[in-house]
């Protein structure tokens, strides 16, 4: 149970700088989501939290206390690392029980909550295991016991999803979720995969190349992207991002090949003629018969909808996502509803409007 | 994984085999041979006379006070070396593990003294430890410490052990390195994160891990003072002063070459070849537990 708040926090690997700068603060007992592609300072971020590294500068505060030059023993942080780390010659039980020993806790003590977290977990019958003989979901578990039972102000979670297969990631994603919720731990999670990202923060904070770029609920960001990085890294298929210029006085934009469509949410400031990215989600684009024709290069069925990679007469890229089966021909026509349009400037990506 | 090749005839595999088994014939099995005929035999000093004589050269050798000094002694030396060696390895292993400027440089010069061959090693420390003209005799002079390990007995077991692990640091430190740098990084930071620092972190975490690397290391250490240091040890102090010095292996040395008495010398030998069959057997099944877990 505790606030964290970054001021300012940059890390540097010799000449590289990893981190820009993050200002962040987190709730009480908020689950909130690091996403980004792979080097962008999400997992540095995480071990700047952890004190596994220490910041080149800036202020991590953790409930009203500067942290980021102290030794992680003195932080009271629990991590679940991506290849859960488990002790590999100590017995579940041991592992559970290390960080409690290392605090002095006396022999009933410990058993008692290591039993309980082991129960929570439906580890009982395993506490007497070595890691190698435990399978991967099992080691996930261990790996999260050994966390929740230091009751600690602090989960981090570096990506522990990620060496387990698909099914199995969804089901512990959901009890991360639950497990989250029931101790009201506040909690920051790692990962570059955007379900989870969706699925398990209370709200996300999307990274690019060592920089922050947008701090939201998941809807939000979903529905209002702050740049066109943010626009193409979450949705999936990725959101199609065309080249436009601004006309009729602000109130339009014009993507060639005759489609001007006005805003729906009204003016965008600029004079005529200034370049713009207008994205559109695959979802949303709407077939119509007097629309823009698109070649089919390529149908990928998904069961209860299709996606249709296609091509515009000028060679232009664009994702379809239709529901049910796809449709027959070689050749769609589509247009673009106007409320679905986001508009980024073309050359800083960011948001308008 | 095992790797299998089927050879079709016998020609092949045997053309393969043989130099190695030459090798083996040769240099190993034909000398234990006559060392264990020699053991059961007594011989004038002269090679005139031989006469069978059973077991009598062991029963001897179990009662004779010396031998028995000599076991002792050995036993003191081995333990020494093996420690000090691996205490010594551990620490600079545990050093050149972490990231530092420059540690390809010093993890090189660290790994040297392995390549230097055991009799210059030991004019090495004669040129530091002589009592005349070494450097660190005379420091010691300077500080009134009577130094001297060509009369001290004590002294001169000191210079051999210091030698003898010196010799063997770069060996441990290798081994200590690569089995620090195959625990993964993120098991101790798991610890780190759970709160354990400094020595108990090493001690719970870092040693028990290492532990295959300690167990493979005790023996092959051991085997090293007690057969390995006879070079080291002729070159310093002859075994002595007096036999302050001598080892089992100096022993038959000793005994076999310069007593000439064979008998007994070669069952030494064999008493020393069984002692190494034990500690190698050992280590295999060590080992091989291990494997199969």
């Amino acid at each position: 149970m505790a606030t964290l708040e970054l001021y300012d926090v940059r890390k540097s690997f010799g000449a590289t700088a990893v981190l820009h700068g993050v200002d962040l603060a987190l709730n009480d007992g908020e689950m909130l989501v690091i996403v980004g592609a792979s080097g962008c300072g999400k997992s540095t971020l995480l071990r700047l939290i952890a004190g596994l590294e220490v910041p080149t500068a800036g202020r991590i505060v953790l409930d009203g206390r500067d942290v980021a030059r102290l030794d992680p023993a003195e932080r009271d942080i629990a991590m679940v690392f991506q290849n859960y780390a488990l002790y590999p010659h100590m017995s579940v039980f041991d592992n559970m029980a290390y960080a409690l020993k290392i605090r002095g806790l006396s022999r009933d003590d410990i058993a008692r909550r290591v039993r309980e977290t082991a129960e929570m977990l439906g580890l009982g019958p395993l506490l007497d295991r070595k890691p190698r003989q435990l399978s991967g979901g099992q080691r996930q578990r261990v790996a999260m016991g050994r966390a929740i039972v230091r009751e600690p102000k602090l989960f981090l979670f570096d990506e522990p999803l990620s060496n387990l297969d698909a099914k199995l990631r969804v089901t512990m994603r959901a009890e991360i979720k639950r497990l989250q919720r029931r101790m009201g731990v506040t909690s920051l999670y790692v990962t570059h995969d955007q379900v989870e990202a969706m699925t398990l923060g209370d709200r996300l904070l999307v990274m690019h190349q060592g920089v922050p770029v947008q701090l939201a609920t998941p809807m939000e960001v979903f529905e209002r992207p702050a740049t066109t990085y943010v626009a193409g890294f979450i949705g999936a298929p990725a959101m199609n991002l065309l080249p436009g210029v601004l006309c009729q006085g602000g109130m339009a934009v014009d993507l060639g090949r005759g489609m001007v469509i006005p805003f729906a949410d009204g003016r965008r400031d600029g004079v005529d003629g200034r370049k713009l990215t207008i994205g559109i989600r695959p979802e949303h684009i709407v077939l119509a018969p007097d629309g823009v024709a698109v070649q089919i290069d390529l149908i990928e069925p998904l069961g209860s909808e299709t996606v249709l990679i296609g091509r515009m007469d000028d060679g232009e890229l664009l994702s379809v996502k239709v529901p049910g089966r796809a449709p027959a021909g070689e050749a769609i026509w589509v247009s673009f509803p106007a409320a679905m349009l986001h508009v980024f400037d073309a050359e800083t990506g960011l948001r308008l409007g | 994984m095992e790797r299998r090749t089927i050879f079709a005839g016998w020609v092949l595999p045997v053309c393969l085999v043989a130099p190695q088994l030459l090798l083996t014939v040769f240099f190993f099995l034909w000398p234990a041979a006559q060392a264990m005929w020699f053991s059961l035999v007594r011989q004038d000093a002269f090679g005139i006379r031989t006469e069978f004589v059973g077991f009598e050269n062991f029963a001897d050798l179990f009662a004779d006070p010396l031998y028995l000094d000599s076991a002792l002694r050995t036993v003191v030396f081995c333990t020494a070396v093996a420690g000090l060696a691996m205490g010594t390895a551990l620490l600079l292993a545990v050093f050149a593990d972490r990231e530092i400027r420059g540690r390809a440089i010093y993890r090189t010069l660290l790994i040297w003294p392995y390549a230097v061959a055991p009799a210059i090693a030991a004019v090495l420390w004669v040129l530091l430890l002589n009592p005349q003209i070494g450097v660190v005799a005379h420091a010691l002079k300077s500080v009134g410490v009577l130094w001297d390990y060509k009369l001290n007995d004590a002294q001169a077991m000191t210079v051999v052990i210091l030698a003898s692990a010196w010799k063997q640091v770069s060996y441990n430190f290798i081994f200590f390195l690569a089995g620090l740098q195959s625990i993964p990084k993120t098991v101790i930071e798991a610890a780190r994160m759970d709160g354990a620092r400094g020595w108990r972190r090493f001690r719970t975490i870092t040693i028990p891990l290492l532990a295959p690397t300690i167990f493979f290391l005790v023996v092959v250490n051991i085997v090293y003072a007690a057969f390995d240091t006879f070079a080291t040890i002729q070159a310093l102090t002859h075994g002595g002063p007096g036999k302050a010095t001598e080892t089992l292996m100096l022993k038959v040395y000793r005994d076999g070459l310069i007593n000439l008495d064979l008998g007994s010398s070669s069952a030494q030998s064999v008493i020393l070849m069984v002692a190494v069959v034990v500690l190698t057997g050992l280590q295999f099944r060590f080992i091989g537990r291990r494997n199969a877990e």
